[in-house]
């Protein structure tokens, strides 16, 4: 069985005054039980990638191919059922009157869980939210127990494949690494598969066996994670994202 | 110089479990400095930045002793008064960039308006402002993205308008609530470079909320540690790795290393009595 496969993938936007080419000639393989890691530039296609997969986005041309189903322009039930995502933005993704109970248990029955009660107070502690978080509505949450909330919803079908856009860039650090763990540990015991956009390397490092590098919609470079902690980009754009996180200098002490 | 100054601040909720105290007893001052803030999700953090501005949306509660800028107590505003605040001496980047912006207005129209809240000039000399804002940030293509709706934009994309949005009206004091978590490494540093320049060279004060340890360790002079609502430490920034309360200590443990692959990030215990112990005072 394969995990995801993209092929010449083009996504483009058609806006009143031009066309935005968001995806350019994208092919990309993540292998059944892998993780990838989808790193570059702000603005270079990295969430389109991921929308488009989800069939969130008509304009596309190229193949797709995710869990041995071929996409066309909609999604099955069944595709939902294997594929899930966490969005960038989390408060967009939550619906404003739904509390956290309503937002998981709608999930679970039209996955067709039974033992819906069970699963949603797993499902929270899991993600390290208490039980006094279940009938909230997201105006009440922070940042952070927003983007906890989408986390156990994408994990709630239990499904294959989960398509994860900077799942952690609102979490202290602490609350993140329960949750890489969780994610490590969810993928031994089920052979998941995973393809993860984050803006910190560390993070891609810690997730991912390979990290693809995308500018100006185009993957630059994929290569093993072990070449990127060697220090060992070959494409100038890798290399300097690489070279940039090694820490924030200010101007005036970068000059020296 | 002390700007802005904050004593025993709390923000109250009323929940289907009783009172919940967001905030409980806070206290710090702000002078023409980066102060950092970091901690727990759910600590308070935004609650403490948008207290300030007086944006707690009922039935949220909000009492401190005094919120004062310049000596005088915000508190005391009625709310025309709080509005020119607002809009003139104390912006703040929220969290959910795309979320606080108009999304039936296009980028262009937005900045606009802000643009002539502040100030007078031609249409021109407004939109060539803009133009110079956008390019500022980083933006790659801002003739497109000035007509651009907010949903029309990249996460970080998003982040960078509200950011050059806020500085429109040149703030006394900037609360920046992760302002770039969704920015790669390259433009950070530019949109970081912008801020740096505004501390030094116009005396603002800027509160920055963030979870990145080291970066607030590189580019902020104090940072105050928040955990249930209190700050439970305070320190020089660049002596935050020598922090001592277990809670900033296990933080700096759980951190993924680029250099030190790890099979299992480390998670922290957490001790009960940390929300126990009295808030730390972050007055200076
Ligand atoms: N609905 C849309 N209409 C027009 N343009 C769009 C739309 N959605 C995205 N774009 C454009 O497509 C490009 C890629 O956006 P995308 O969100 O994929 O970037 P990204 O790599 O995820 O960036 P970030 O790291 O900032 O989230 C951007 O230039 C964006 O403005
Ligand atoms: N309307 C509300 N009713 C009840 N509790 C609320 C409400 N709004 C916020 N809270 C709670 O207040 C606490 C502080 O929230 P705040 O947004 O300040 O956290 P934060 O430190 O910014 O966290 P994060 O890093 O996750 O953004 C949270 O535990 C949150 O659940
Ligand atoms: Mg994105
Ligand atoms: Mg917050």
């Amino acid at each position: 069985m394969s995990g995801i496969i993209i092929d010449k993938l083009n996504v483009w936007f058609d806006t009143p005054e031009a066309r935005v080419n968001a995806v350019k000639n994208v092919n990309l393989r993540v292998e059944k039980g892998q993780s990838v890691g989808l790193v570059g530039e702000s603005g270079s296609g990295k969430s389109t990638i991921l929308r488009a997969l989800t069939g969130l986005i008509p304009t596309w041309s190229g193949s797709m191919e995710v869990a041995d189903e071929k996409l066309g322009r909609k999604r099955s039930h069944r595709f939902y059922k294997k594929v899930q995502m966490v969005f960038q933005d989390p408060y967009a993704s939550l619906h404003p009157r739904h509390s956290v109970d309503q937002v998981l248990s709608e999930t679970l029955r039209l996955h067709g869980f039974s033992d819906i009660d069970q699963r949603i107070s797993k499902l929270l502690s899991d993600v390290g939210l208490g039980p006094a978080f279940r009938f909230r509505y997201p105006h009440q949450l922070s940042g952070g127990q927003r983007q906890r909330v989408a986390i156990a919803r994408a994990l709630a079908p239990e499904p294959e494949i989960l398509l994860l856009d900077e799942p952690t860039s609102a979490l202290d650090v602490s609350v993140q690494a329960e949750i890489l763990n969780l994610l490590v540990d969810l993928r031994l015991e089920h052979g998941l598969t995973y393809l993860m956009v984050s803006h910190d390397l560390a993070v891609i490092g810690h997730m991912c066996e390979y990290i693809a590098v995308m500018q100006l919609g185009e993957i630059v470079e994929i290569m093993p994670v072990k070449e990127m902690r060697e220090l060992r980009p070959t494409h100038p754009y890798s290399r300097h994202l690489l070279e940039s996180s090694l820490g924030y200098k200010s101007e005036d002490n970068s000059v020296q | 110089m002390t700007r802005l100054e904050v004593e025993n601040l709390w923000v109250k909720f009323p929940t289907r479990n009783g009172i919940f105290d967001a905030v409980r007893g806070v206290s710090f001052s702000l002078g023409e400095e980066r102060l950092g803030i970091v901690g727990e999700s759910g600590s308070g953090k935004s609650m403490t930045g948008r207290a300030i501005l007086r944006l707690i949306r009922k039935p949220g509660e909000v009492t401190a002793n005094h919120i004062s800028l310049d000596g005088e107590d915000l508190l005391q505003l009625s709310e025309r008064e709080m509005r020119r605040i607002r809009g003139q001496r104390i912006s703040m980047i929220m969290q959910d960039p795309k979320f606080s912006l108009n999304p039936v207005m296009t980028v262009g129209e937005q900045m606009l308006e802000s643009y002539a809240q502040q100030a007078k000039g031609t249409r021109q000399q407004a939109k060539d402002k803009v133009l110079e804002m956008l390019e500022a940030v980083a933006i790659r293509d801002p003739l497109r993205v000035i007509n651009a709706y907010p949903h029309e934009l990249s996460g970080g994309m998003g982040q960078r308008i509200m950011i050059a949005m806020m500085l429109i009206p040149d703030p006394d004091i900037l609360i920046a609530d992760e302002p770039t978590s969704a920015l790669d490494v390259s433009v950070q540093t530019q949109v970081l470079n912008i801020l740096d320049k505004l501390v030094r060279d116009r005396g603002m004060g800027l509160i920055f909320i963030s979870h990145d340890l080291n970066l607030v360790s590189a580019f902020c002079d104090r940072v105050l540690i928040m955990y249930s609502g209190r700050i439970v430490e305070a320190c020089a920034a660049d002596k935050l790795h020598e922090a001592t309360h277990p809670y900033t200590q296990g933080l700096l443990k759980s951190l993924p290393r680029l250099d030190a692959p790890q099979e299992r990030l480390q998670v922290l215990d957490r001790d009960p009595a940390w929300a126990k112990a009295d808030s730390v005072s972050g007055i200076r």
